[in-house]
């Protein structure tokens, strides 16, 4: 049945077939609109890469620009008989190095320019110009490189470098290729997609003979580059250039923030090294030397590290008894009697025991906390507690994020009933096992940020403000996430703070903080400070503080590792900032003097010993000495949209800031 | 176990070379399509398409050997079950699917894998379908048959639509061949063809121009084809019915195309028309392509050599425009060896089909050939510019873990009847 529609099924497809094959005919054989696109073979797509946008501190000084340099590139084909001996001399490069990027440059493409030297500076440019007449087939594009004239907060602005292989899989629209600058860490990372604006596409015609036959279908399909926007950050670099050099020869870090806004005034993580050194340049050499040094300079201690608060974080268990009512500023607790030990003072109330940073003072504070409930059994009683405590401390950002505009930031810890129960068991603890948490020893870990954040704290009176580094972006300075205005309250009432304020205030005139080495004239500082365990060596040296103590306008924390007690390194850096932050000039040059001269070495170096090699420098013949691309993923030439900006120097007002010794 | 066959001897080995030949050509083309030049890649780097394309091909060996050693009767036996457990899948599809450029016909299998349900029911619904037509006494001419036939054929594409997947639906419109073959009226065919051509017209004239052309058609065949005697007032009416169905199906059209489709599918039936309107937005893919071919010439450029099909010029390159860059890298010469592989490949499924003893086996190769057809007839079309863009993929050369396995399922389940043909099923 119906056999015969076999064939007039078969013929209706071939008949499809047919026309198909004659549109086929028609437009790649006879309609030749496009052919000038077939028979020139090449449509060349060019990339502009826009400068990246530039970085500001909050009086519109620069901290990280661009540098205008060349790249050299080289299109094999063109090559002639050459004098390599001269041209390795004249680049300063090896023969070696000549031969390996020629073979790979060659086995990419004999006709496409391949990568052959990163970064000539202009002066080099210069130089070489002349000779290359006799060396064709080298042609040079027009690149940048950061530089950061105020030499500072290398941690916090973080570097750039070529596209990992992993991130550069991972993007999910195509937007770098393999070679690719990117924003490693630090800002460089976090406003990426602010920074790097946005590249350019170009389409251009090509005959076979590589001869440019003008933009492609009118530059219909071509986009321009815009050029990064600009970062204005919250950072006053007059006050991070002391810090730097108040570290000299020291390890730890400083940390200032404006406390009704949140914006970090400083940031400094430390043994210093000047950011120039990661910079295109040598970075593969230096990196290798800041990754191996023993006191980790790579490490951002601010946002990222893991310390104990130890004393500092007194004042959080004098507020949380506050409020739950374990105490009155009146309550008043004898010396002794506690299984902490005292450093010898008089006996007395809160303002007292805030003073003296009394260790059984806040031993029988947290006591007295933990039992505030019906519950007799201290193994139960332990638990309901801390998850009261836990609930209150917890405000204050404590293990978790606080949210800084930084790719890395670490939560720390902040033990919980879950915690001990894993520990010790469920109900299996009390508040023996706890009590050390008292004194800001024990389990719980903080960074830096989190105690000036808690200065901070104290200083709005119960409140804190997202801490962030950037206030601006692009030409009109928004586009600032509204997250970084975002108000955190605290449980605690604001009555609460009098009592432990003027118990700082104190401290730091006459009580931890000795020798007057905290009082600042005219300007009232409440401070606190602390003494942290270290298990390998000397205690670390903290101190957080805030000032003026009515309206507020600087908190800050300061660590030193292994300085010893708190009172007599990080104070005297602290109060050094503050002062001239709030006066803009130094007057205590002497106690000035003491700290730039002082040095302490960490357990790590220590032990370490003379292997450890000091931290690398930028050295001036360094940034004449081009750097040899890597030979592997050459990338296409790119070009520059816009004339890089010119930069200076800013030279600190404190020298003394490239000697770590 | 004496009715079993060596299937090495039994299966039919040109067409599994023509299998072959089209998804090697596939997967090298995938490849230049993903080729870039600045960055070039391994064709078995498994980042990109070429690579994971070469995964779906090696993983189709295993399909390919159940197929074939599973026992043949199972397909017959099973058919409506499979097709139960389609019709299910294609709705629990609507509800699990993630959301893929808005449409929800994706079922994602961990974290990196997902299969199309949609591409696979249209094996099941062919082996249903075949199931249907060959039991006795069932007969397409007969008005309940038909539609039970076309019922059986059109529910699946309904539920298909319902996941915004309106291509794979439209492949469904292949059956009719089958169905034809059957013993459909030619009038029926005839009429689709009719309305199709009169659908064309709509898009490209306007509306009044087509009736009023309507009407000079049918004076010209009441004046010129029929005879005096035949100028009947019966058939007057008649002739004046047909005018009246047709211009009304004129409105329709333009009624559908205006109110009822989604603006990109008006767009893409716009761009069809006159690719120029908008050359940025909808015409791209439609221009680009035609550009890509065009550049080919006569030899094409050279694997790997295209540059229109480098740059992201043609979107969905690797998948359902990979006929773009058969064009560009190989030319006319490349491009119509393709074509003539189908045609060889579509001949000899159908003299396979018309060879069966059993009508089962006979009408699955029908669906098998039509399927493949439609596909070819619709994407091809497209990327010549003579579709609009539908977005459905080439058998065997388009890239696509569902596609390719979809294909192939469809085609061996053929073979491994074929190799049987000697027992009535």
């Amino acid at each position: 049945m119906f056999q015969d529609r076999k064939q007039i099924i078969l013929s209706f497809f071939f008949l499809v077939c047919g026309i198909y094959a004659l549109r086929l005919f028609y437009l790649q054989v006879i309609d030749d609109t496009y052919h000038t696109i077939g028979s020139t073979g090449a449509l060349k797509k060019e990339v502009q890469i826009p400068l990246r946008g530039q970085i500001y501190d909050r009086n519109g000084k620069l901290l990280v620009a661009n540098v205008d340099v060349y790249d050299m590139y080289v299109t094999p084909y063109k090559v002639k008989q050459m004098d390599t001996t001269t041209f390795c001399r004249l680049f300063n490069i090896t023969r070696t190095y000549f031969d390996s990027t020629m073979a790979v440059a060659k086995s990419y493409s004999r006709n496409r320019a391949t990568l052959f030297l990163r970064q000539l500076s202009k002066e080099d440019y210069a130089r070489v110009a002349d000779a290359m007449v006799s060396f064709p087939g080298f042609t040079f594009e027009l690149s940048f490189f950061r530089t950061y004239p105020a030499r500072t907060m290398a941690n916090a602005l973080g570097y750039i470098g070529e596209i990992s292989k992993k991130a550069y899989e991972a993007q999910e629209v195509e937007y770098y290729r393999s070679g690719d600058y990117i924003g490693i860490t630090g800002l460089e990372k976090q406003y990426e997609m602010e920074l790097r604006g946005r590249r350019g596409v170009k389409f251009t015609m090509m005959n076979v003979h590589g001869e440019n036959k003008g933009s492609y279908s009118n530059g219909e399909y071509d986009t321009l580059a815009v050029i990064g926007k600009n970062l204005f950050t919250t950072v006053d670099v007059e006050v991070q250039q002391l810090a730097d050099s108040l570290f000299a020869g020291k390890t730890g870090c400083a940390v200032a923030i404006e406390p009704r806004t949140g914006e970090i005034l400083a940031m400094g993580s430390y043994p210093y090294y000047d950011p120039n050194i990661l910079s295109g340049k040598q970075f593969a050499k230096n990196f290798k030397e800041l990754y191996r040094n023993p006191d980790k300079p790579l490490n951002d201690r601010v946002a990222t590290g893991f310390f104990r608060p130890g004393s500092t974080f007194k004042l959080v268990q004098a507020l949380v008894g506050l409020q739950l009512g374990s105490i009155t500023p009146e309550t008043f607790f004898v010396c002794g009697n506690a299984p902490v030990k005292c450093h010898g003072h008089p006996s007395g109330d809160l303002h007292n025991g805030v003073r003296y940073s009394c260790n059984p003072y806040f031993y029988n504070v947290f006591r007295k906390t933990m039992s505030m409930t019906s519950e007799t059994n201290p193994f139960k009683a332990a638990p309901i507690m801390l998850s009261k405590w836990h609930d209150m401390v917890e405000k204050f950002g404590y293990g978790q994020k606080l949210g800084i505009d930084l790719p890395s930031e670490s939560s720390g810890l902040l033990p919980n009933v879950k915690y001990y129960d894993k520990r010790y068991g469920s109900n299996q603890w009390k508040f023996s096992n706890i009590y050390s948490l008292s004194i800001g020893e024990g389990e719980v870990s903080v960074n830096m940020l989190k105690m000036a954040n808690l200065a901070a704290t104290i200083a709005n009176r119960g409140y804190w403000v997202t801490p962030h580094l950037v206030r601006g972006i692009g030409q009109n300075g928004k586009g600032v996430a509204p997250e970084y205005r975002e108000i955190h309250k605290t449980d605690i009432d604001p009555r609460h703070f009098e009592a432990i304020i003027g118990g700082m205030q104190d401290a730091v005139e006459r009580g931890t903080v000795g020798g007057g080495a905290g009082i600042v004239e005219g300007i009232a500082i409440c401070g606190k400070t602390g003494t942290s365990q270290n298990k390998k060596g000397k205690d670390n040296s903290i101190f957080i503080a805030f000032a003026p103590r009515y309206n507020p306008k600087i908190a800050i924390a300061v660590m030193v590792q292994n300085a010893g007690f708190g009172g007599s390194v990080a104070a005297p850096i602290a109060t050094l900032m503050i002062e001239k932050y709030l006066k803009r000039k130094i007057e205590r040059t002497a106690i000035k003097e003491r700290m730039l001269n002082l040095s302490i070495k960490t357990v790590e170096a220590m032990a370490a010993g003379a292997n450890a090699k000091p931290i690398p420098v930028l050295t001036p013949e360094s940034t004449s000495k081009p750097t040899p691309a890597a030979p592997v993923a050459p990338t296409k030439p790119q070009k520059e949209s816009a004339k890089p900006v010119k930069t200076t120097f800013i030279k600190p007002k404190d020298e003394n800031i490239n000697t770590t010794k | 176990m004496a009715r079993d066959i060596d299937i090495r001897e039994g299966i039919d080995w040109t067409t599994v070379w023509l299998y072959a030949a089209l998804v090697l050509f596939g997967w090298l083309n995938i490849y230049a399509a993903v080729y870039n030049p600045e960055n070039p890649i391994t064709i078995f780097s498994t980042s990109h398409n070429a690579g994971k394309q070469l995964l779906f091909i090696s993983s189709t060996f295993v399909l390919i050997l159940i197929i074939l050693f599973v026992d043949y009767k199972v397909y017959d036996s099973f058919a409506y079950i499979f097709y139960g457990f389609v019709i299910l899948l294609l709705i629990a599809t609507i509800f699990l699917a993630t959301e893929i450029k808005g449409s929800r016909s994706w079922i994602k299998l961990g974290s990196t894998f997902s299969l199309q349900p949609a591409e696979f029911s249209k094996i099941f619904t062919a082996l249903a379908l075949a199931r249907f037509l060959s039991t006795q006494g069932v007969n397409i001419s007969k008005f309940r048959d038909a539609i039970v036939a076309g019922l059986l054929v059109f529910v699946p594409p309904i539920i298909i639509i319902l996941q915004k997947e309106t291509g794979s639906a439209l492949t469904f419109a292949a059956f009719i061949a089958v169905f034809y073959r059957e013993g459909l009226p030619g009038i029926y065919p005839a009429l689709g063809i009719a309305l199709a051509i009169l659908f064309v017209l709509v898009l490209f004239f306007n509306k009044f121009y087509v009736v009023a052309g309507l009407a000079v058609a049918c004076g010209l065949f009441w004046y010129m084809f029929l005879k005096r005697y035949e100028r009947t007032r019966q058939n007057l009416i008649r002739l004046g019915g047909v005018f009246v169905i047709a211009s009304a199906f004129v409105f329709g059209v333009k009624f559908f195309t205006t109110n009822v489709l989604q603006p990109h599918q008006q767009k893409r039936i716009q761009v069809l028309v006159n690719p120029d309107s908008d050359p940025l937005g909808a015409g791209w893919n439609v221009t680009q392509s035609r550009v890509a071919i065009s550049s080919g010439g006569v030899i094409g450029k050279g694997y790997l050599q295209g540059t229109q099909t480098k740059f992201d010029f043609v979107p969905e390159q690797s998948t359902d425009f990979i006929f773009c860059t058969v064009g560009e890298e190989w030319g006319f010469l490349g491009s119509v060896i393709v074509i003539l592989i189908f045609a060889a490949l579509l001949n000899r499924i159908i003299n396979l089909a018309e060879k069966q003893r059993s009508k089962f086996s006979r009408i699955y190769g029908y669906c098998v050939a039509s399927i493949l057809f439609f596909h070819l007839f619709v994407n091809i079309g497209m990327t010549i510019g003579l579709m609009p863009v539908i977005g459905i993929p080439l058998p065997f050369l388009s890239y696509g873990g569902s596609s390719l396995w979809s294909f192939t399922i469809l085609l061996f389940i053929f073979l491994k009847l074929d190799a049987h043909r000697s027992y009535k099923v």
